[in-house]
């Protein structure tokens, strides 16, 4: 295995979880090979540490003003340069909406394989990686294999791979990029981030998720379910039944046509658990269901399930986890 | 304004999904196909950005087998201008390199200002093709956008795209590249006069020869990724619902989410 190259994704300074699944991943996959990381961003040099102590032999630094904002031709031109230089065998990001954008970018540059949304990664004696990645909206699992063990580009589904411990005795080497990517031919340009007002915890991200649908009746009864959230450290999703009756906007949506998530918790209220909303949800490790309806599809996939009323429950669940959260 | 949408053939949303025996491929038989959902938001949006300009001429295209005609007709139903079919046997296999380097040869002929592709096929659910198609144009992209608006220089164009816990604005010259997202429009049906019209439309059928593609270029063995396995994702079994009034019933969960699934 050569060398295998992690795009440590960062917002607002801080490295995003994935990232650091990411190495995790590069050095189960390394042996002896090295695990390069490249962290780019204004304000980035505080990370590199995090980085070293969590698997990286080396980081690769951007700290520079015109990269505060992304750009799918200079972030992808830095990585493609430090992928070349380094002969990498193996690229990693997160499937984030970054990483969706930049994983293929860099495959477009490179011209190697890539494989999106990787729940699992394998390799054979030379370097060659075969993904296992979800298909038609996660009705399908399938096995892809790169057939060249150069510059081969993963992008890794949030919380699926283990982080690895830190080891904080490491010493770490960084090494700042110059001179810089170009940017003055980069013709699409971030004017302005707006931030929702909603998303405490994004989504995707999330350890655990609390998700309500049209048993909720009403919009003002989503606070039930944020309370819960709240309480948990959670976030907040929806079903398509919620967000199209205009209760939630669209980012909330879980499902076929919202966001795929796997958090280690998932708790449905008042979602009947359709094939669409199952097909986002899936693959998170616990699933409880609160549901009225002892024959809603969702308790077919639930570890727990509590038949009864959501608006009984869910207020008595969230008033033990703030005891147990008080302990 | 020239504006092409990228489309693909794929198996209806709602359709049922099994691996056929050899785990090769899906099982196709019974299935109906449709347009990708996420192709139909770029046809959408191409025929509004047509209409608000009073001008223009749209384009849709695509590679796939004699099928992907019902496809083409479809969006000429709704008002594209004309269609290319790209189809060849040598394709069979083809992974997304080649794929976009045959859309890039059609594509350039046509001396485009906005390029449409869904933000991903879901079928292989890859969102690689219209970011390979930019790069292989030298072209501008932004991906999985949900509002565009094209600026009155008709230069420039400005599309949002959402990220976690926000929104991205991004300021793009064009000619351009957009891959589309949810959110971005609602597609229109074909209506009667439509389809009867759609029938008149140009469609016009591509091989690689003709867009002086070398047939050895592409195809199964050209492709540096392949498909290996395909099986049914992991059955869940249902846990027991637990037992006793709403505050029992609460109180097991808690116990067990900490010492079973230890989450809390
Ligand atoms: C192409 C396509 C794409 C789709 N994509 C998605 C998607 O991405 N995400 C998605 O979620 N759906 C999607 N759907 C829609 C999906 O088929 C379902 O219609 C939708 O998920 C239903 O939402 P729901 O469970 O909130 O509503 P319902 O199915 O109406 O279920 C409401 C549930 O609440 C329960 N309930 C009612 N009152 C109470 C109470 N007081 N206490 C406890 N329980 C109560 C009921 O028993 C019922 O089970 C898609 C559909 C199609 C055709
Ligand atoms: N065979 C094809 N013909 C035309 N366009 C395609 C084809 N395959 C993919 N595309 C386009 O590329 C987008 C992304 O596809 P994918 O990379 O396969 O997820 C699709 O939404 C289409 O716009």
């Amino acid at each position: 295995m050569g060398h295998i190259l992690v795009f440590a994704e960062q917002r607002d300074g801080k490295l995003k979880r994935v990232a650091l699944e990411a190495l995790g991943a590069a050095r189960q996959l390394a042996a002896d090979a090295q695990v390069l990381a490249i962290l780019i961003g204004e304000h980035t040099a505080a990370l590199t540490q995090t980085l070293t102590a969590r698997g990286a032999d080396k980081v690769y630094l951007i700290d520079d003003a015109g990269f505060s904002h992304y750009s799918s031709e200079g972030y992808g031109r830095a990585v493609a340069d430090i992928a070349k230089k380094e002969e990498a065998t193996l690229i990693l990001m997160g499937a984030t909406a970054l990483g969706k954008d930049l994983g293929p970018k860099v495959a477009a540059k490179l011209g190697g394989p890539f494989a999106g949304d990787c729940i699992a990664l394998e390799t054979d004696s030379e370097g060659k990686i075969t993904a296992t990645r979800p298909m038609y909206g996660g009705k399908i699992i399938s096995t892809v294999k790169c057939r060249t063990a150069t510059y081969q580009v993963a992008t890794l589904r949030p919380n699926v791979f283990p982080v690895n411990d830190p080891d904080d005795t490491k010493e770490s080497l960084v090494e700042n990029i110059a001179p810089l990517p170009d940017l003055s031919s980069v013709k699409a340009v971030i004017k302005e981030v707006l931030a929702s007002a909603n998303t405490k915890v994004e989504l995707t991200e999330a350890d655990i998720i609390v998700s309500g649908g049209r048993g909720l009746k009403a919009p003002e009864n989503f606070s039930i379910i944020e309370a819960l959230a709240d309480a948990l450290g959670a976030a907040v999703g929806a079903s398509r039944a919620a967000v199209d009756a205009g209760w939630k906007p669209h980012s909330y949506q879980v499902g076929l046509t919202g966001k795929t998530v796997s958090p280690s918790l998932y708790i449905a209220c008042g979602v009947s658990g359709a094939i669409q909303h199952q097909a986002g949800m899936s693959s998170s490790k616990y699933i409880v269901a609160i549901n009225k309806d002892p024959n809603a599809p969702i308790f077919k996939i639930a570890n727990y399930g509590i038949v009864g009323d959501l608006f009984e429950i869910v207020p008595l669940l969230t008033e033990a986890v703030k005891k147990i959260k008080n302990e | 304004m020239k504006i092409a949408v990228c489309i693909k053939q794929v198996p209806a949303t709602e359709s049922k999904i099994k691996p056929a025996a050899d785990g090769k491929d899906i099982d196709r038989t019974g299935l109906s196909f449709v347009v990708n959902p996420y192709d139909e938001f770029g046809v959408e949006e191409a025929l509004k950005i047509k209409e608000q300009l009073g001008e223009g001429r749209i384009t849709v295209i695509s590679i796939g087998s004699d099928k992907t005609a019902e496809a083409l007709r479809t969006c000429l139903a709704v008002g594209a201008d004309q269609a290319i079919h790209i189809k060849d046997a040598a394709l069979e296999g083809s992974d997304a390199h080649a794929l976009a380097r045959v859309l890039t040869a059609a594509l350039q002929r046509e001396n485009l200002d906005i390029i449409f592709f869904g933000k991903q096929a879901i079928d292989d659910d890859s969102g690689a093709v219209g970011i390979y198609v930019a790069e292989m144009m030298n072209l501008p992209h932004v991906s999985a956008i949900n509002k565009l608006e094209i600026l009155s220089d008709e230069n420039r164009a400005v599309a949002h795209r959402q990220i976690e816990g926000g929104t991205e604005i991004i300021e793009v010259s064009l000619p351009a590249v957009f891959t589309c997202q949810k959110e971005l429009n609602e597609p229109r049906y074909a209506s009667l006069p439509g389809i009867m019209k759609a029938k008149q439309k140009p469609l016009s059928v591509l091989s690689l020869a003709d867009l002086e593609i070398a047939p050895d270029s592409v195809g199964l063995d050209n492709a540096v990724i392949t498909l290996d396995q395909l099986s049914p994702p992991p059955t869940r079994t249902a846990g027991t619902p637990l037992e006793g009034n709403a505050e029992e019933a609460v109180s097991e969960l808690v116990r067990l989410l900490r010492e079973e699934a230890k989450v809390l």
